[in-house]
């Protein structure tokens, strides 16, 4: 592999996108939203279980490449016990991350998923990688969104 | 010269390499490798005959058409009418005035349902399109459906990609004021019985209408063989410039059809009580046309016509067929769209690599595919998928290209072994 293909692709993205984490719905869900991405046709759908302004519990269902289902996985991870605003923020700096806008956003609170910095370097792929975040923002601020929420 | 257009070329095979080398696109490295563009149903390469034909009229022909007696409007003026005769022998029309130079195969349908179609169709009635269209030849079928109150009825394609003919034979009823169909499919490759089809259609009194985008780059097409009412094409998939297409149109339908837009060109006179329309094609090409576009479109036929059509035609079924052996043979990679007849694309799923990331990874061996729903959404429904990857052909591809791409995604599958 190219030094930049091993970069997009870290041996942690492709773990994820094999066997991505909490990749269901949780019996608890009263938040959700779906994401479609109307370049590639992926889809993901975002459960939430809110709390209050806590994301108690946190799941996804959907098909895309391996970039968007490890994104999604790891950012169920990530998000699992943050409050709503605390999300919002992190979705901020894994944006500005992949799409190369800020350098310091690979050492401040993203932790693993610094992975994606890889992914600035690869333009065509940064709506992969946002589509699951999208859709978390999209299921944070509803109950339950009607229309898919779009990476357009 | 359109005098000059033979659809057969000479000599006995096509030599490729030299083919090559008259697109100078194709003479670069992507990521340190020899390109490898495989997505001409996406937009073909230009042969430099297109661009010094460009450049020639900007630099020495320049001027509006139909507007001027000085010596560049007279110029520019025939070599626009000369590029509509060019395309008049390519699909062998009856006459020069049943071509209408549109922006592209989208507008050309766009054009024929807000014409036709809002003249035809009226509440209860039908338009009868096949489940492997392009979003061009639905869409605008369904807005004319939705503001008449009109059904959009869809006849089914089997597991390999190929209309039920049956099916679609009983899908055409009284009310069927319009048969909307693709020549070849862009998603499945997929080449359509349009004889029969027409046949069976013209048995109703139903004109038929060949969105004709992926098939004038691969296959001779003739327009008054076929029997078809509408064909439409863009120019940038068969070798011309983007911004330029296509619509033909039996003259006896075009003169009964209301006019598109309103502008210049488009009429005989103007008062602010009445304005009297110009004779067809004119009356459907309101404004200043795209002339550089259309003289582009001109030289793209005139080249492939050079080449020969029927050549061009089996070079690139050798190509789909090493194309189909080749990658077919990979574990773990399902062909999609198996039709018995088929030209131009071959497409394809994988079991472990996704279409986007081989389309990456792929990119990084300079090989050039596109991924996606390529804008038949309904076609990967029918198949229960969001996305293929999608090998398509042209002229100046190769074997090599074929070797290129296969192991490109043996490449694909190591990284996701």
């Amino acid at each position: 592999m190219t030094t930049e293909l091993g970069d997009l692709y870290q041996e942690v993205i492709l773990e994820h996108s094999k066997a991505p984490r909490n990749f269901r719905r949780p019996v608890s869900a009263n938040h959700e939203a779906q994401g479609y991405n109307p370049l590639c046709g992926d889809r993901c759908t975002v459960y939430i279980d809110m709390d209050g302004d806590k994301i108690n519990e946190i799941g996804f269902q959907g098909s895309g490449c391996a970039i968007s289902r490890a994104s999604a996985s790891m950012m169920t991870q990530m998000v699992k016990g943050k409050t709503k605003a605390e999300a919002v923020k992190l979705f901020e700096q894994f944006h500005n991350l992949v799409t190369g806008k800020d350098e310091a956003a690979r050492t401040a609170d993203l932790g693993k998923m610094a992975v994606f910095g890889g992914v600035s370097k690869f333009p065509a792929r940064v709506k992969c990688a946002t589509l699951a975040w999208h859709t978390l923002q999209s299921a944070l601020e509803d109950e339950k969104k009607q229309e898919p929420v779009s990476t357009e | 010269m359109s005098t000059a257009v033979h659809r057969t070329g000479f000599g006995s095979a096509l030599d490729i390499e030299r083919i090559k080398r008259d697109f100078p696109i194709l003479d670069q490295k992507i990521h340190g490798h020899k390109l490898v563009y495989l997505d001409s149903a996406a937009t073909s390469q230009k042969p430099r005959a297109v661009i010094d034909a460009l450049v020639r009229y900007y630099e020495r022909d320049n001027a509006n058409i139909h507007r001027g007696v000085h010596t560049l409007s007279v110029r520019a003026t025939e070599a626009h009418d000369e590029a509509r005769e060019t395309v008049r022998c390519f699909i062998q029309a009856a006459s020069a005035d049943e071509i209408i130079f549109v922006r592209s195969a989208t507008e050309a349908i766009n054009l024929v349902a807000e014409t036709y179609g809002r003249a035809n169709v009226a509440e209860g009635d039908e338009v009868l399109i096949t489940a492997m269209e392009h979003h061009s030849n639905i869409v605008p079928w369904q807005m004319l459906c939705d503001e008449k109150h009109a059904h959009l009825r869809v006849a089914p394609i089997n597991n390999a990609g190929e209309l039920e003919i049956d099916a679609f034979a009983k899908l055409l009823s009284p009310r069927t004021r319009i048969v909307a169909v693709t020549h070849v499919s862009n998603a499945l490759g997929t080449v359509n019985p349009l004889r029969k089809i027409v046949q069976l259609a013209h048995a109703h009194d139903v004109p038929v209408l060949v969105d004709g985008a992926q098939a004038v780059p691969h296959l001779p097409v003739d327009v008054q063989a076929i029997g078809c009412d509408f064909y439409a094409f863009s120019g940038h998939k068969v070798y011309g410039p983007t911004g330029i297409g296509v619509l033909y149109g039996k003259e006896e339908i075009l003169a009964e059809m209301p006019p598109y837009q309103g502008g210049g060109d488009m009429i005989s006179s103007v008062t602010f009580e009445k304005t009297t329309y110009n004779v067809v094609p004119y009356k459907f090409e309101a404004g200043t046309p795209d002339i550089a576009g259309a003289i582009g479109l001109g030289a793209a036929l005139e080249y492939i016509c050079k080449l020969g059509m029927d050549k061009i035609a089996a070079h690139e079924q050798d190509l789909l067929a090493y194309a189909t052996e080749k990658v077919g043979a990979i574990a773990g990679v399902h062909l999609i769209g198996t039709a018995r007849e088929r030209a131009g694309v071959l497409s394809f799923v994988m079991d472990s690599v996704h279409p986007h990331d081989l389309g990456t990874i792929l990119d990084r061996e300079g090989v050039a595919i596109r991924t996606g729903h390529h804008c038949a959404q309904p076609v990967m429904d029918r198949f229960g998928i969001a996305a293929t990857a999608r090998a398509s052909f042209a002229v100046y591809n190769t074997r090599e290209d074929v070797d290129a791409l296969v192991e490109g995604i043996r490449k694909a599958q190591e990284v996701f072994a």
